[in-house]
């Protein structure tokens, strides 16, 4: 089972939405669409689920071209960010809606029905109606819809996004599961990178409407392609500043300067941006080849057993991002410590070179 | 520790006086006629209950209740479903959304004794242009001044031309509060049409529903500028409906009594009605 973009492009009343895009999406693990609100993660699945038409390029499933197909011969699931179940049916007749429709016998549906409300624990549940449910149960039914469908392709469009902590750390543990076995293509959209991380899979970075980079999870957090990848890629947002080298050494705008290793030093001499995640940034030096930075505190935040500091360095706001709880004077310069070691090097251009 | 006074009561006082003025002073008013015989120079005689007999047993009130329900029946059972027919085939974006709406909104703008007047013109016949169209062109006969079931038909038709769009706006705003996710939804299950409204749209339409079917049957239930101006409730007593027999009884005939008894009994029949239609009609959602 294989979902296959053709420079497919989407355009409404005259905008884009969708640049030429190419993308071979397979089963067997989760395809995680990455990217910020209004990158073109809903319209990107809007046009393989052929809700919405193409202008031009082609969708395959299967091997087959099914572009011209309509949404409902495609044969697909879709769970929305919002719950979306009838409200005058029961849960039981929500989930085998899309069965009865397809004329399929009693019984089956009735197999099937439980089966899914099983695996989702709706059991008790199959005989109320969607409002009577918490948020997290109407979006369990709406999954179960999905998986008692047995379609060849499940959407889901930022699900968990609408429920509350606890819940969304419990299904998103149980959703790779619930569909390891099912064959079906699974692609799922976020705009939080820590959930692409965890779902693991492989993950298409979306920006502007184009998927800038695909591979797998790990890799394209290792080696994001540019700037843009690299910002849409972390949360906190990925600290940058300009940076000049000259020989081995490189120095920052602000004047912070140290001897670049590895990958950098073959770096040809000139003009690059440096990026390095917050939690490579912290108030303590863990090495001696720390690069002291230093800049006054705007905010600082402490959640659960991390702190992190805001701070201004030369025109640019940076964030560290650090375990334990360390002592910040909001508006008061404070010294932190980056591990250059880990920074990555961008061309003029935008594009990763070290 | 905690004083205590009766302070709070003062809060309380403008509502109560607005209340006083706004309902119960006139409703006693009308109650205190209803149970009296009333002469000329303020003398009265207790009547006790009496009115309320009367009237309950008159055929005429009888008679007249009876063309009111058929009327409000006749007119909720064609408003309703036209209502929801327009409002469905109503585009949902687009520049074309504006020009729909003030439209519609158009003739509830007039006011209600100028609707009568221009119906009453245009539907006379000779001089009006439906009638002189239907006697003297299609060569029907068509007298609403002279053939009950004409007249019937005339008011019928100029009460859905004048309210029909109250409730295709209602179901309207219903409608467009629909998330697409919805019919995304039914999409991909491959719902027809009709499963989209049966299981989508009219759920989702219920609230607005239930306020156009009460707001419908109060208004048409009550109604009496329009037909009055236009048939004043002739030919014969044919189109005479509760109200317009109310204002006969009360400043016709001045009979004070029986008028306030049949004004409550009315109301007594609106509230009832209503408060059914009410239930009825929000019974699931209470579960």
């Amino acid at each position: 089972m294989t979902i296959e973009l053709k420079s497919a492009v989407k355009t409404i009343r005259g905008i884009t939405h969708i640049k030429p895009t190419s993308l071979v999406l397979e089963t067997g693990h989760f395809n995680v669409l990455l990217g910020q609100t209004g990158s073109g993660k809903t319209s990107l699945i809007k046009l393989m689920a052929g809700l919405d038409p193409l202008a031009s390029g082609e969708v395959w499933m299967d091997g087959r071209d099914v572009s011209k197909l309509s949404t409902q011969k495609r044969n697909i699931s879709l769970v929305h960010q919002f719950f979306v179940n009838y409200p005058q049916m029961t849960v039981f007749d929500n989930i085998a809606s899309p069965l009865r429709v397809a004329g399929m016998a009693k019984s089956e549906i009735q197999g099937r029905v439980e089966e899914a409300a099983d695996i989702l624990q709706l059991r008790p549940m199959l005989n109320r109606r969607p409002q009577e449910l918490s948020g997290g149960q109407q979006q369990r039914c709406a999954l179960a819809r999905a998986i008692a469908k047995e379609s060849r392709a499940v959407f889901l469009d930022e699900p968990l996004a609408n429920l509350d902590y606890k819940l969304r750390e419990e299904l998103r543990e149980q959703l790779p599961e619930l569909f390891a076995e099912r064959g079906a293509v699974v692609v799922y959209a976020t705009s939080e990178p820590e959930e692409a991380l965890l779902l693991g899979g492989r993950t298409a970075l979306m920006d502007d409407g184009v998927v800038t980079q695909f591979g797998p999870t790990a890799e394209i957090y290792r080696k994001p392609g540019n700037l843009t990848a690299a910002r849409v890629f972390s949360d906190p947002p990925i600290n940058a500043a300009r940076m000049s080298k000259v020989g081995t050494t490189a120095t920052l705008d602000t004047g912070a300067s140290w001897t670049v290793s590895g990958a950098a030093a073959d770096l040809a001499d000139g003009d690059y941006t440096l990026a390095i995640r917050p939690h490579h940034v912290t108030p303590v030096p863990a090495g001696t080849d720390y690069v002291k930075l230093s800049g006054k505190v705007l905010v600082t935040e402490l959640s659960g057993s991390e702190s992190s500091a805001h701070f201004e360095l030369g025109a640019e706001g940076w964030v560290s991002l650090a375990h334990g709880v360390h002592p910040y004077e909001v508006g008061e310069a404070h010294d932190f410590y980056m591990d250059a070691s880990q920074a990555f090097y961008f061309s003029e251009d935008g594009r990763l070179v070290a | 520790m905690k004083t205590e006074n009766q302070k709070a009561w003062f809060f309380v006082l403008p509502v109560l006086l607005l209340v006083a003025f706004n309902a119960l002073v006139p409703i006693m008013t009308v109650v205190n006629y209803s149970v009296q015989e009333t002469f000329g120079n303020n003398v009265f005689f207790w009547q006790g209950l009496d009115w309320f007999e009367q009237i309950l047993r008159s055929d005429r009130f009888q008679a007249a209740l009876g063309r009111q329900f058929l009327f409000t029946f006749l007119i909720l059972i064609i408003e309703i479903p036209l209502g929801i027919i327009i409002a469905l085939s109503m585009p949902k974006k687009g520049m074309w959304v504006p020009v729909c709406l003030v439209l519609m909104a158009l003739p509830m703008l007039i006011p209600w004794n100028v609707v009568g007047a221009m119906w009453n013109i245009f539907t006379l016949p000779k001089i009006g242009l439906l009638g002189y169209f239907m006697n003297d062109v299609l060569g029907v006969n068509y007298d609403m001044t002279q053939d009950p079931l004409a007249a019937w038909i005339t008011i019928i038709v100029m009460d859905v031309w004048h309210w029909t769009s109250l409730v295709v706006l209602l179901s309207y705003a219903g409608l467009v509060s629909i998330p697409d996710a919805y019919y995304q939804a039914a999409k991909i299950d491959g719902a027809s049409p009709w499963k989209v409204f049966r299981y989508i749209q009219l759920p989702k339409m219920k609230t607005v529903l239930t306020i156009a079917i009460l707001l419908r049957f109060m208004d048409s239930f009550n109604i009496y500028t329009e037909p009055f101006v236009l048939t004043g409730g002739g030919p014969g007593n044919s189109t005479t409906l509760l109200s317009i027999d109310l204002v006969k009884i009360a400043l016709g005939q001045f009979d004070l009594g029986p008028a306030a008894a049949m004004s409550l009994i009315y109301f007594a029949i609106t509230l009832l009605v209503s408060w059914l239609f009410y239930t009825l009609m929000t019974k699931d959602d209470a579960k």
